[in-house]
């Protein structure tokens, strides 16, 4: 077995040049779709089955003029699939489509999935998209065609900063633990890994540093990355209560003996009893 | 607060006309079940009818549910897995969708079978075997362990929303719960609609409005749980945001004529033969019908509320 590998994105060094967007299309031959104008750079939009990198940009930028130190008046980072060590979507997968491979990244099976979209459903980074002419649910492989290969995915290889690295996550890991205490004594108080380590889902295979907290990103913080297996329990125990008393209820209105109003119009035919035994 | 940073599944008019046939299937089983187990002999013809309708929305569900797929030829891989090398039975128990697969599968066989015995009991095929083989323990076996599943695909549906990461259906444990009670008030009301024009079956509509009675109550107190539920999560304003709130509106208000007797033809004949009164009978008939079927727009709409709210 391969050594688990990964993304680490370095948003800090992230320049919104879009290019992973491109080579990932490129490499993927994903079709392209109609861009978005907005009040922003972003003309992508969202992570779907057409677009498996998405360069999210963050304006923070203040209403009053900028000044030097008032903050970083855009965040960028380009988003993908975080390929979770507790998955989600593979945990509500009813078919079985989406495995981990050997490598350790979560991948979809076209031939097995059937479009039932609850991974869309489960997702918590909205990473999965559903495809109109597949029929299926899409996301990042981590080009796993290419790892098969020994190569290094497309995005990785095409992002010109190298805030896209791709290697071993043990490695991985280091890099981002060394790369967050420069920031630090930089005086970057507010940089932080994200998914670095088993807080979120387990560790993420694609994890990130951050110059904000996570919402500011469009990321669940610890308290929110929640697995939806968690409302089984509940789920289960409130239908089956709630079940148990109407049957209740169905028991002390039908019983025998019970007094209600009486039909006043029998039909001219009573209904057979079931044949006694 | 819980903050969600999801997409939407985009599960739309197949899967709420799925969930509404599921919960008047697994419902009408169950009340037909009750009324067999509890009702005097009276009460058989109105059982017969929910097992005659439990199984063709059974077929509807099938049908529903496989044409919201994006493969629909692939339905199967819900039960089979087809991943090279880990082929075999998909039974995941841990995902409501796996779950209620088999379910839905399982329940379809029991409320095949009573749908042919209920065919056969008012004569209209012949299979006296299959009647002598369920006359007695054997029968009552076949209603109760039916109705287990019933119950289960009546509201694991909700439960499928709770297992998610979307906004209002994760932030509620409560919906499964929720739908069970619906279903259950939607088929005490349906059955009293169907029975109330089938010979021998009328004289089950005072039961039938006294038990809607209490489910009625059951779904309120639900809507209520559900609510409850969804306001930590900060989420109660997305669900009840712009027509969602009159939705709400009509779907509490729908609960009202059953709580208070209102859909029961029963008083409102009575009172009418006792006057004399022949126009009052036929507007309270009219009125009680109509209160029936608000009963059942009622379970539709709660349904679309849950589900469309929760994506838009």
């Amino acid at each position: 077995m391969p050594e688990p590998v990964g993304f680490f994105t370095d948003t800090s060094i992230c320049i919104g040049c879009k290019a992973c967007e491109v080579a990932c299309k490129e490499w993927n031959q994903l079709p392209g779709n109609a861009p978005k104008f907005g009040d922003g750079f972003d003309n992508t939009g969202q992570l779907d089955a057409e677009n498996w990198r998405h360069v999210k940009f963050i304006d923070l930028v203040p209403e009053a003029p900028a000044i030097v130190g008032n903050g970083n008046p855009w965040l960028m980072m380009s988003d993908l699939c975080k390929h979770c060590k507790h998955a989600s979507c593979m945990e509500v997968c009813p078919t079985g489509a989406i495995v981990r491979t050997e490598y350790d990244t979560v991948f979809i099976q076209q031939d097995v999935c059937n479009g039932c979209r609850d991974c869309i459903s489960a997702c918590p980074y909205g990473a999965i998209g559903f495809s109109p002419i597949s029929g299926t649910a899409h996301k990042c492989t981590m080009c796993y065609d290419r790892l098969q290969n020994g190569m290094t995915p497309a995005c990785a290889k095409a992002c010109p900063t190298q805030s896209i690295q791709y290697g071993t996550l043990s490695e991985l890991q280091q890099k981002a633990d060394a790369r967050l205490a420069a920031l630090r004594t930089q005086g970057y108080e507010n940089a932080q890994l994200y998914g670095r380590d088993d807080s979120i889902y387990g560790g993420l295979g694609a994890f990130f540093l951050l110059m904000d907290k996570p919402e500011v990103y469009g990321l669940p913080n610890k308290e929110n990355a929640g697995l939806p297996s968690r409302n089984n329990l509940g789920g289960y125990l409130g239908a089956f209560f709630v079940a148990a008393v109407g049957v209740l209820a169905g028991m002390v209105s039908f019983r025998r003996g019970t007094t209600v109003a009486p039909s006043p119009t029998p039909g001219p035919t009573q209904p057979r009893e079931r044949p006694a035994s | 607060m819980a903050e969600h940073f999801v997409q939407p599944p985009h599960w739309e008019w197949y899967i709420i006309g799925y969930f509404f046939c599921a919960g008047l299937a697994g419902g009408a089983y169950t009340i037909g079940t009750m009324l067999r187990l509890w009702g005097t002999p009276r009460e058989e013809g109105v059982a017969r009818i929910a097992f005659l309708i439990a199984f063709p929305l059974v077929v509807l569900c099938g049908i529903l549910l496989t044409i919201d797929l994006g493969q629909p030829l692939r339905f199967w891989h819900m039960m089979v897995n087809t991943t090279p090398g880990a082929t075999g039975l998909n039974f995941l128990y841990w995902s409501p969708i796996s779950l209620g697969t088999w379910v839905l599968l399982i329940f379809g066989l029991f409320s095949f079978v009573s749908f042919l015995e209920a065919l056969a009991l008012e004569g209209r095929i012949r299979a006296p075997g299959l009647t002598r083989a369920l006359s007695g323990r054997g029968g009552l076996v076949l209603d109760v362990v039916g109705t287990i599943f019933a119950l289960f695909l009546a509201s694991y549906t909700g439960v499928v929303l709770s297992v998610s990461n979307q906004p209002v259906w994760s932030d509620s444990w409560a919906i499964g719960g929720l739908f069970v009670a619906s279903a259950l008030s939607g088929s005490a009301a349906l059955l009293a609609l169907l029975g109330r024009n089938t010979a021998g079956a009328e004289s089950s509509e005072p039961r039938l409005q006294a038990a809607d009675g209490y489910f009625a109550l059951i779904e309120l107190v639900m809507i209520a749980v559900f609510f409850l539920t969804l306001s930590p999560a900060g989420t109660l304003g997305k669900t009840l945001s712009g027509i969602w709130l009159v939705v709400w509106l009509l779907i509490v208000a729908s609960l009202v004529p059953p709580m208070f007797g209102a859909f029961a033809n029963g008083r409102g004949l009575q009172l009418a033969s006792s006057t004399g009164a022949v126009g009052t009978t036929v507007a309270r008939a009219g009125m009680s019908t109509a209160s029936a079927v608000f009963v059942l727009v009622g379970v539709l709409l709660m349904r679309i509320a849950v589900i469309l709210s929760a994506q838009w």
